[in-house]
């Protein structure tokens, strides 16, 4: 039976689905990069997607126009970020525990607007694949690579474009700055309220995101609580990322890769307990949390809310 | 008198953190069209309306505070225990393991060899993110997060295999639950109502978790810690221990509110799927509990009661005027929210008092140790 998994089929299955898979994770991961390179632990992400999930498949139910949810999605995933941002910069509210407010928050919430405006799971026709000409009929590859929807191409984009940014634009400098120095960062006259704010928005804005691509370009379903506990991952991916875009990157891809292919081996019925198979990415990540903390720096000022010294 | 007006108003400060939750919920029933009188009212009235209301709202309180308690041992040692869910569930696993295996004990003898094995799974629990964060600094959070997820995933495992009820393991429906506990396993009932010996556990260990951080070495070095790991490691104290053990306790305490829960209320551990299924949110919602009771363990007693009631109370509410009970676990996470960003008022008259304190202050004369302290938080 473990042969089976072998086949050409089956695997290209695998890591097509894996591909897919790593999407929500990319999005808000990446997300949580930037607020966490300026110094904030956003620990709603969790929170900001299930809304976001709700709002892209609601708006894009009703209107049936799937970009207008999306937009929806980011625009409810802006203002929860704002709300953090608020919470956190002005505040000085203790970051994880406020985190954790903003989770309960949209799960309650998300739950609430499902049972009042909609009440039965639905599903709605989500975005199609997008095949590249020319490359998506190399056999294998184009399958894996070149046959996805169009949110699964952004997030991949979105991985050089936030290396680019976060390295080397004035815009990352100050983000970096920010997260490591604040004071001195200060006294060169950059904002670091105003920082934190751009990155906590736009953190809120890519989690919108990568609830909107649960919701109405993978599944196309709503259930409460259907992103069960993956915006927490994200914000771990950080870490085993080493606030790096890339290594957020193959953290992602560890994870949605070992997720397919606990999928493929329930869809196959071979004999491993599927609840076993589902533990071993949380118990990775704490092993790869291990092996790598000693030796990555965290940006300094991670959770320390900035007060100017008068 | 200055001193007494604020420091009443800082007790306060919850209080109107959650009335200005529950306003925001007001505005959000306006919006569903329902009328908050009419909606809290229902609310009220199933929390408190009769004895036997009362008495459910007692018994959803007894985790919270269970788990309030261990979160005022982390929280006060700085260290943010967001695993009381997978604490809960390990900690009851391994009391019904107790329950089902040694059935020709005693009743009572059982009783208490199940809370001590909830007491340490959820101490296991705790620990291994306790001990990643002192010797291997490993971010808490993170880690208690995974913990939860594996905690979820070992029960599914158990519950359809190993541990599944011999009767549902003949038959096709297998639903993932264990047998039951004999009945003289139970916690005695306190009334005729669902309310449970748990209860009395729960607020009697309250004064123990008093005693243990404000009148023992133990808990007063957990503080210290909390408040001023650098100072602390200069006088002496082992901080990566503290801070392991801060959250071995609080973990602790979970976990004997999971075997809490199957010996007070269900007698068998039954899964959806989810951890909520078991937990009913608990581990989450104690933290809300001890936020609320300002990390006081005393204090954690009518907050989890206040919480409980607005937990029985959402259920009824949803039954009378079909307001989804989600609405609680949403003013919940603002009620967090409004706590902790209250906070920075506290903090601020602590500073503008420390300002008064040292202009009144003679040269030469030392600072009160009370301020002292207040600085030093």
């Amino acid at each position: 039976m473990i042969s089976e998994l072998f086949t050409t089929t089956v695997l290209i299955g695998i890591l097509a689905s894996g591909i897919r898979l790593a999407t929500p994770y990319l999005y808000a991961a990446i997300g949580e990069t930037f607020s966490q390179k300026s110094g904030v632990l956003n620990l709603g992400v969790e929170g900001q997607m299930l809304l976001g999930c709700f709002a892209a498949f609601y708006v894009a139910l009703t209107t049936e126009n799937l970009w207008l949810g999306l937009l929806a999605a980011m625009i409810v995933g802006a203002v929860m970020g704002l709300a953090m941002a608020f919470v956190t910069v002005n505040l000085h509210a203790q970051q994880g525990i406020s985190g954790i407010g903003f989770y309960l928050f949209g799960l309650g919430m998300s739950d609430l607007l499902f049972q009042k405006l909609l009440g039965t799971v639905e599903t709605v026709k989500g975005f199609p694949e997008i095949y590249i000409p020319g490359l998506s009929d190399i056999p294998g590859i184009g399958e894996i690579f070149f046959s996805q929807n169009i949110l699964v191409y952004g997030a991949f984009l979105l991985v050089p474009i936030a290396w680019f940014v976060l390295n080397k634009t004035t815009l990352g400098l100050k983000i970096r700055s920010v997260g490591e120095n604040p004071d001195a960062a200060d006294s060169l006259g950059v904002s670091v309220a105003r920082v934190r704010y751009f990155t906590i928005i736009l953190g809120g804005t890519l989690s919108g995101l990568a609830g909107a691509s649960l919701s109405i370009a993978l599944l196309n379903v709503f259930q409460q609580n259907m992103t069960s506990g993956l915006g927490f991952i994200a914000v771990a991916l950080v870490y085993f990322g080493a606030w790096k875009p890339a290594g957020v990157l193959a953290g992602a891809l560890l994870f949605s890769m070992v997720n397919s292919l606990q999928l493929w081996i329930q869809v196959l019925g071979i004999p491993v307990p599927s609840d076993i198979a589902v533990m071993m990415p949380y118990v990775l990540t704490i092993l790869v949390l291990v092996a790598t903390v000693s030796k990555v720096r965290t940006p300094s000022a991670l959770t320390k809310p900035f007060e100017r010294e008068d | 008198m200055r001193t007494r007006m604020s420091a009443l108003f800082d007790a306060l400060l919850p209080v109107i953190a959650t009335l200005a939750a529950l306003a925001v919920g007001a505005v959000m029933l306006l919006i569903l069209g329902v009328s908050p009188v009419t909606a809290y009212a229902a609310l009220f009235d199933g929390a408190f309306g009769s004895f036997n209301a009362f008495a459910e709202t007692l018994v959803k309180a007894t985790p919270l505070l269970l788990v309030a308690l261990g979160i005022c041992i982390s929280f006060r040692g700085d260290v943010i225990n967001i695993g009381g869910e997978g604490q809960m569930i390990v900690g009851a696993l391994l009391a019904t393991w107790v329950g089902l295996t040694f059935t020709e004990v005693p009743g009572w003898l059982i009783v208490v060899f199940a809370m001590l094995a909830g007491f340490l799974g959820g101490a296991v629990w705790g620990g291994i993110p306790g001990l990643l964060k002192a010797y291997f600094n490993v971010n808490e959070i993170l880690s208690t997060v995974m913990m939860n997820a594996i905690a979820v995933q070992l029960m599914n495992f158990l519950l359809r295999g190993p541990m599944i009820d011999p009767s549902q393991a003949q038959l096709a429906s297998k639903i993932p639950q264990t047998a039951r506990l004999l009945d003289e396993f139970h916690l005695a009932r306190l009334a005729p109502t669902r309310l449970h010996a748990g209860a009395l556990i729960a607020v009697g260990l309250a004064f123990v978790v008093y005693i243990l951080l404000w009148r023992t070495t133990l808990g007063y070095r957990i503080r210290a810690v909390g408040q001023n790991p650098h100072a602390s490691r200069y006088a002496g104290i082992k901080t990566a221990r503290y801070m392991a053990l801060a959250l071995i306790l609080s973990g602790a305490f979970a976990g004997l509110a999971g075997a809490v829960q199957v010996y007070g209320v269900n007698y068998r551990m039954i899964t959806d799927g989810s951890a909520s299924g078991f937990t009913g949110a608990a581990g989450f919602n104690g933290i809300v509990a001890a936020l609320f009771g300002q990390l006081h363990p005393i204090l954690s007693i009518p907050a989890s009661i206040l919480f409980g009631a607005l937990l029985v109370g959402a259920n009824s509410m949803q039954r009378a005027i079909q307001i989804p009970s989600a609405l609680i676990t949403a003013l919940n996470g603002l009620v967090v929210v409004f706590v902790v960003s209250s906070e920075i008022w506290r903090r601020r008259r602590q500073r503008r008092r420390l300002a008064v304190a040292k202009e009144e202050e003679t040269p030469g004369r030392p600072t009160p140790p009370e301020v002292q302290k207040e600085a030093a938080r």
